[in-house]
């Protein structure tokens, strides 16, 4: 009995250690046990799946700190980790993030922007776009490459609201 | 040939398109709305851009969005497909002047041919008769009225700038007519931007015929026969058929003789239909030419052996139509149903949503051009098309017998169609015997 409430509060801890470092895979193995963990991911996982093996020559799982030895992904924040909003191309044209090729980009990861705020420049037939924030909040992420073709609909830009 | 070519449409059209793409290993960028995000032909393309929310204004039908994908992809020419942009002539210029090649007849043939009232003149320089009519637009009512005691009623009004059965009216006598041509002019400018009307004399009980053209760049233009698009509901074609089952040799060649006239007149090239009304003595009339591939491409595609997409695409790409006209043969006869997203217990309303249940059918003979599947969702905003069932076999009644049997055999649930309204037709002796005109549908169904 007492074995399976401390087995428990290990799956709970190992799920509460999964969620804190958006790991999607967790697998233990010791002897001939084994525990593999799933966390369903929401959206289509691309290959950079972080996953953290861990083999335990122990006897109680987890008795030993973990190595992690997972690549966190460089893109993929989880999605509802937190309420952030989208900026997304409301046209078919080419990204600029910057108004001529030696300036510095409009925005930033970190900067302020109002709904005026030009974030970016899209060209499409040799008319250069600015594209304006349309929202208050702060820019967490950037999606696209300065020359990326972006099509009508893709997100640009991840934002906290305000 | 093209190393990569836009798609600038949708649907059953642009699946086609791509088909016949992969055969000629020519590369294609599809167009999609939102709407149409999760099409399965869009896995066919080699590359799909999203270009804008469903409605058309602001997606198929923007011409900015789409030469910005064309740009971003760097493809070398557009195939524009039929409707949306295919004959709209400013967007066959814009393709030209941003360096892609427009995947059709020349932007004057298309403004020659594209005008209705130009086309006739055309066809009168040709030696191509025309239904009696006004030589050019009327302004005023009171010139109908004139115009109209002169022909002799009944008359058609129709719009310079239209078709599809729009900005149309047919009138019997006086009473009707000054009513009659402020409607017509009304919808004319409300459908296609222009109230511009021209008058006709009404044939009655007339045949609906048309010829499909080829033409290349180098002057060798040749005809691939003829359809008999007489089973038309509101002017909206339902059934297409080929041959024509009551032309007699003389007059097919004919037909088909003054199409090439017109189109060599235009100086045309690529696909083009050559219409006519045909007269219950047989007396032919130039109605209009369609500088375009036609939904129903493929009745003749099934007779003549020829895939007339790819050579759209040859044509375009320069290559010469070397082909002999007596190489051309029509053999047997084949019949197209357009299957609609309406019902037609009730007007034919249209009748959008998910198709829940799909099963097509097959067998000899059988050819189903459609974009549509199990599980797929008839938007509100397109054309309510969502299949089109071509028979090919030896005889007409054969094909008559294996169409029904394919109807019978589709499953579309549990959004109504128009397939039990084609399976009435079929069955009904008039058209079994092939004693039709465009009015026949709607005097007696």
């Amino acid at each position: 009995m007492a074995h399976k409430d401390a087995d428990l509060r290990k799956i709970k801890e190992l799920i509460k250690i999964m969620t804190d470092n958006e790991l999607v895979e967790v697998e233990i193995k010791h002897g001939d046990d084994k525990i593999f963990l799933k966390r369903s991911h929401g959206q289509q996982v691309v290959n950079q799946v972080p996953v953290m093996r861990i083999d335990s020559g122990s006897a109680a799982v987890g008795a030993q700190t973990p190595e992690i030895s997972s690549q966190p992904t460089a893109a993929q924040p989880s999605p509802g980790a937190e309420n952030l909003a989208e900026i997304k191309s409301p046209i078919v044209g080419t990204f600029y993030a910057t108004p001529s090729p030696d300036s510095d980009p409009y925005v930033e990861v970190g900067a302020a922007v109002g709904p005026q705020t030009v974030v970016c420049i899209i060209e499409a037939m040799k008319v250069l776009n600015e594209i304006k924030a349309e929202m208050s909040g702060t820019i967490v992420e950037v999606l696209v490459s300065n020359g990326q073709a972006v099509e009508y609909g893709q997100p640009l830009f991840k934002v906290k609201p305000d | 040939m093209f190393s990569r070519i836009l798609i600038a449409n949708r649907g059953e059209i642009a699946l086609r398109i791509i088909r016949a793409c992969r055969e000629l290993d020519v590369e294609t960028v599809a167009v999609y709305s939102e709407a149409d995000k999760d099409a399965p032909y869009l896995q066919l393309a080699d590359e799909a851009v999203c270009i804008g929310p469903a409605d058309c204004a602001r997606s198929y039908l923007n011409i900015p969005r789409i030469i910005s994908a064309a740009e971003i992809t760097d493809v070398e020419a557009i195939h524009p497909g039929y409707g949306f942009l295919a004959e709209n002539i400013h967007f066959a210029e814009v393709c030209h002047e941003c360096g892609l090649t427009f995947i059709g007849p020349p932007v004057e043939a298309m403004q020659l041919l594209g005008d209705k009232v130009q086309a006739r003149e055309l066809a009168h320089r040709a030696g191509v008769p025309v239904v009696p009519g006004s030589e050019g637009a009327i302004e005023k009512d009171t010139h109908a009225l004139d115009l109209a005691n002169e022909m002799g009623y009944p008359i058609i009004i129709k719009a310079a700038a239209g078709g599809g059965g729009r900005g149309m009216r047919v009138v019997h006598n006086d009473i009707n007519l000054r009513s009659a041509f402020s409607s017509a002019r009304a919808e004319a400018k409300a459908a296609f931007g222009d109230a511009t009307v021209y008058m006709e004399k009404f044939i009655v009980e007339p045949r609906h015929v048309e010829v499909q053209i080829m033409a290349d760049k180098h002057g060798n233009a040749l005809h691939f026969y003829e359809r008999d698009c007489s089973t038309q509901r509101r002017h909206q074609k339902m059934i297409e058929e080929s041959p024509c089952p009551v032309l007699d040799k003389r007059t097919r060649q004919e037909l088909a003789d003054a199409a090439l006239r017109i189109i060599k007149e235009a100086n045309y090239d690529n696909a083009a239909t050559v219409e006519f009304i045909l007269d219950k003595d047989k007396g032919y009339y130039f109605i209009e030419a369609n500088t375009r591939i036609q939904v129903e491409h493929p009745v003749t595609e099934v007779v003549t052996g020829h895939d007339l997409i790819k050579w759209q695409l040859k044509i375009a790409a320069g290559e010469h139509l070397n082909l002999s006209q007596r190489s051309i043969k029509l053999t047997g006869a084949a019949i197209e149903c357009r299957i609609n997203a309406e019902d037609p217990e009730r007007d034919f309303a249209p009748c959008p949503g998910t198709i829940t249940k799909y099963i097509p059918p097959g067998g000899p003979g059988v050819r189903v051009d459609t974009h549509v599947h199990q599980g797929w969702t008839v938007s509100p905003s397109y054309d309510s098309m969502i299949a089109k069932v071509i028979v090919h076999q030896r005889t007409r009644t054969d094909a008559i017998e294996t169409m029904k049997r394919a109807l019978r055999e589709f499953v579309i649930e549990p959004i109504k169609t128009t397939i039990p309204a084609c399976l009435d037709i079929l069955s009904h002796n008039l058209f079994v015997k092939s004693k039709i005109d465009t009015g026949f549908v709607e005097r007696n169904f």
